[in-house]
């Protein structure tokens, strides 16, 4: 390898010669990492939204509710009301395996929370501390509903985000404070902010949260329970635990072992992961698209450079004929392959990382979340890695032609 | 210093074309030679083979003492490198190079480093009256300029022969003359062994020996010491 100043400037001139058609072939490269550029931070910012949208929410859950029976059974008519009760809860805890958390929810809507001269409609929800594992209650103030509240059924509630700033001046600190629903006054130990894109029984910085046994006492519900929601242990599929669980609760109720449409279970589980394949089968056509366009900018990179090898036959003959090596002219080539492609390359990755910046700084949420359009430094790398080997390969097939001209050609007329 | 003995050559493009018919030909170090001939005679394949830029089929030939025959493309380039300089009808200088780039060229083949290599180039062109010249590009100078960049081109690694291809083909008389006198003066000055191929008398005239080479084998050779072998050449009418 012979590299100095030269070599730079001889790369440089031939490059500069024909400046149209350098900058036409530049071109092409330069479309391609932009587009591959662009293409794979969208993917990125896209599923970056989506991950924002479903943060808090325990992904690995179910969820049970009744419907009616389809089935008679034991002497019950088709079509029968059932509900369901605290006593599930226990039963599925104990007897099934690989459930993390087993909770309950009741919930009652069109209610009107009023503080002081304020008041705000809202929904109110009956919920066991461990609630907080299946969609992540952030505490503003205070604290979440405690096991004590619902052992001796105490009157305090924890307001939702919004109800807390319809019923309160803004920084006010409501704990302590009485808030009356239906009739009846809550004392105020939290305020929290729930995920605001995925919930379960209405958005819960819309509601009063009160214990669930307080929920169920003051509006009569007895034992009655409206949703179950599980979610599992670290590898544990829903699918395997279904039929474990639907059996338990079908033997309590009295509804036949075949009836499919009496107990409605959502798999969240398998909505989050056919998100997730649709995020990997995404990505992958990105990738694809973007690959492509960059290999045509390279396939033209490859092309124009056999040109100028046909071009310049003469010229490598005479440095043939005063002693340049073959291996001399095949640097030569592919040094002003991978220069071309290397500076369009360049330009590309930057232009591709400018416009993914706009992005960012356009699509900030309400909330000021950043969503992550950006590649990463380490992709950029990777990325002008393989800028580099793709020049080479694009510069291969030009530089075998260029080794085989015979020094002979020096002779040849012009 | 250059030894052919039966050299033949046959151009196989379809029809096979039989062009060098056993050649045997002595050139001793320090001669100043011409080889003559008719379009068609051989002459060029003769050269492209005594400058190794081309193969022959069957016979040896051998320059400086090495065997010059089925060697690789790289000790090829080694030997043209450093054995051979030579001098082109066309110049064929590289275009967007400029006068001392171009004489430098070769030293660069040998990885010479830039700093010493430009030095020497200046120093070639000096002795060829063109330092003046140094920076400018081939486009910018006239055919006798060029020539004589050409020259110290293939001067610059002090080659045991310079094989001189119709070295006045593309110049007028005058510059013609400024041409060989540079190559007499080679050979007077500093012993160096030169080789021409032409198909001009006139310049034939110039040199010490003329080869006539016709249909592919050496017809005669005549001692030129005189210079007066042809009407041309001499008193500066080459043309």
């Amino acid at each position: 390898m012979r590299i100095d100043r030269d070599t730079a400037e001889e790369i440089l001139a031939t490059l500069l010669r024909n400046k149209s058609r350098s900058l036409l072939t530049a071109f092409g490269v330069f479309w391609g990492i932009f587009m591959l550029v662009s293409l794979v931070g969208g993917g990125n910012g896209w599923q970056d939204t989506m991950k924002y949208n479903f943060d808090g929410f325990a992904t690995n859950s179910c969820f049970i509710a009744t419907n009616r029976t389809g089935e008679a059974y034991k002497g019950f008519r088709k079509g029968r009301y059932w509900r369901l009760e605290n006593r599930d809860i226990e039963n599925i805890r104990k007897s099934v395996a690989g459930i993390d958390v087993i909770t309950a929810s009741v919930a009652g809507w069109g209610k009107t929370a009023v503080h002081a001269d304020k008041k705000y409609s809202c929904a109110v929800k009956g919920l066991y501390p461990e609630y907080d594992a299946i969609e992540r209650q952030d505490l503003l103030y205070g604290r979440f509903i405690n096991e004590i509240d619902i052992r001796d059924r105490r009157k305090v509630c924890v307001l939702g985000k919004r109800v807390y700033e319809a019923l309160y001046n803004k920084g006010e600190d409501p704990c302590g404070s009485l808030v009356r629903v239906d009739g009846i006054y809550y004392r105020v130990v939290g305020v929290v902010s729930t995920p605001e894109n995925v919930n379960l029984q209405g958005n819960g910085s819309e509601q009063v949260m009160l214990p669930f046994s307080v929920y169920q006492t003051t509006y009569n519900c007895g034992d009655q329970v409206d949703v179950l929601a599980i979610s599992l242990k670290p590898g544990v599929k829903v699918a395997d635990l279904k039929p474990q669980i639907e059996a338990i609760i079908k033997s309590a109720h009295s509804i036949a072992p075949s009836d499919k449409q009496a107990i409605w279970m959502l798999d969240a589980e398998a909505m989050f992961s056919m998100v997730d394949n649709l995020f990997i089968g995404i990505k992958a056509l990105v990738f694809l698209v973007g690959l492509g366009t960059l290999i045509a900018g390279i396939i033209g990179v490859s092309n124009i450079m056999m040109v100028t090898v046909k071009e310049r036959t003469v010229e490598i003959g005479i440095r043939r004929a005063i002693g340049a090596q073959p291996h001399d002219i095949m640097q030569q080539i592919l040094a002003e392959s991978v220069v071309l492609t290397l500076v369009a390359g360049m330009f590309g990755i930057c232009a591709g990382v400018g416009l993914l910046s706009v992005f960012e700084q356009v699509s900030v949420s309400d909330t000021g979340h950043v969503f992550a359009f950006q590649v990463s430094f380490g992709t950029a790398l990777g990325m002008l890695a393989l800028i580099v080997t793709l020049g080479i390969v694009a510069g291969l097939a030009p530089a075998f032609r260029a080794m085989s001209v015979k020094p002979v050609e020096a002779m040849r007329d012009e | 210093m250059i030894h052919l003995s039966d050299i033949n050559k046959t151009y196989n493009n379809g029809a096979p074309l039989h062009v060098l018919k056993g050649i045997n030909l002595d050139i001793e170090k320090g001669e100043f030679v011409s080889i003559m001939g008719a379009s068609g005679s051989g002459k060029s394949t003769l050269l492209n083979i005594l400058g190794i830029l081309d193969t022959y089929d069957s016979g040896e030939y051998r320059l400086a003492g090495n065997l010059v025959k089925d060697l690789s493309e790289s000790k090829a380039a080694e030997f043209r490198n450093r054995l051979i300089g030579f001098i082109f009808q066309s110049f064929n200088l590289i275009s967007f190079k400029n006068a001392m780039e171009n004489v430098a060229l070769p030293l660069f083949y040998q990885g010479v480093g830039r700093r010493k290599r430009n030095a020497l180039a200046m120093e070639y062109l000096d002795k060829l009256g063109l330092a003046d010249w140094a920076a400018h590009m081939p486009n910018e100078m006239s055919g006798g300029q060029k020539q004589r960049v050409a020259i110290a081109r293939a001067l610059i690694t002090r080659p045991q022969i310079i094989l001189a291809d119709e070295p006045t083909g593309a110049l007028d008389s005058k510059t013609s003359v400024e041409v060989m006198d540079i190559l007499k003066n080679l050979h007077k000055d500093e012993g160096m062994t030169i080789v021409v191929v032409t198909h001009e008398s006139g310049v034939a005239n110039q040199t010490d020996k003329i080869i006539h080479i016709k249909d592919g084998l050496i017809g005669s050779i005549d001692e030129n010491l005189n210079h007066d072998a042809s009407p041309f050449g001499q008193g500066g009418y080459m043309k």
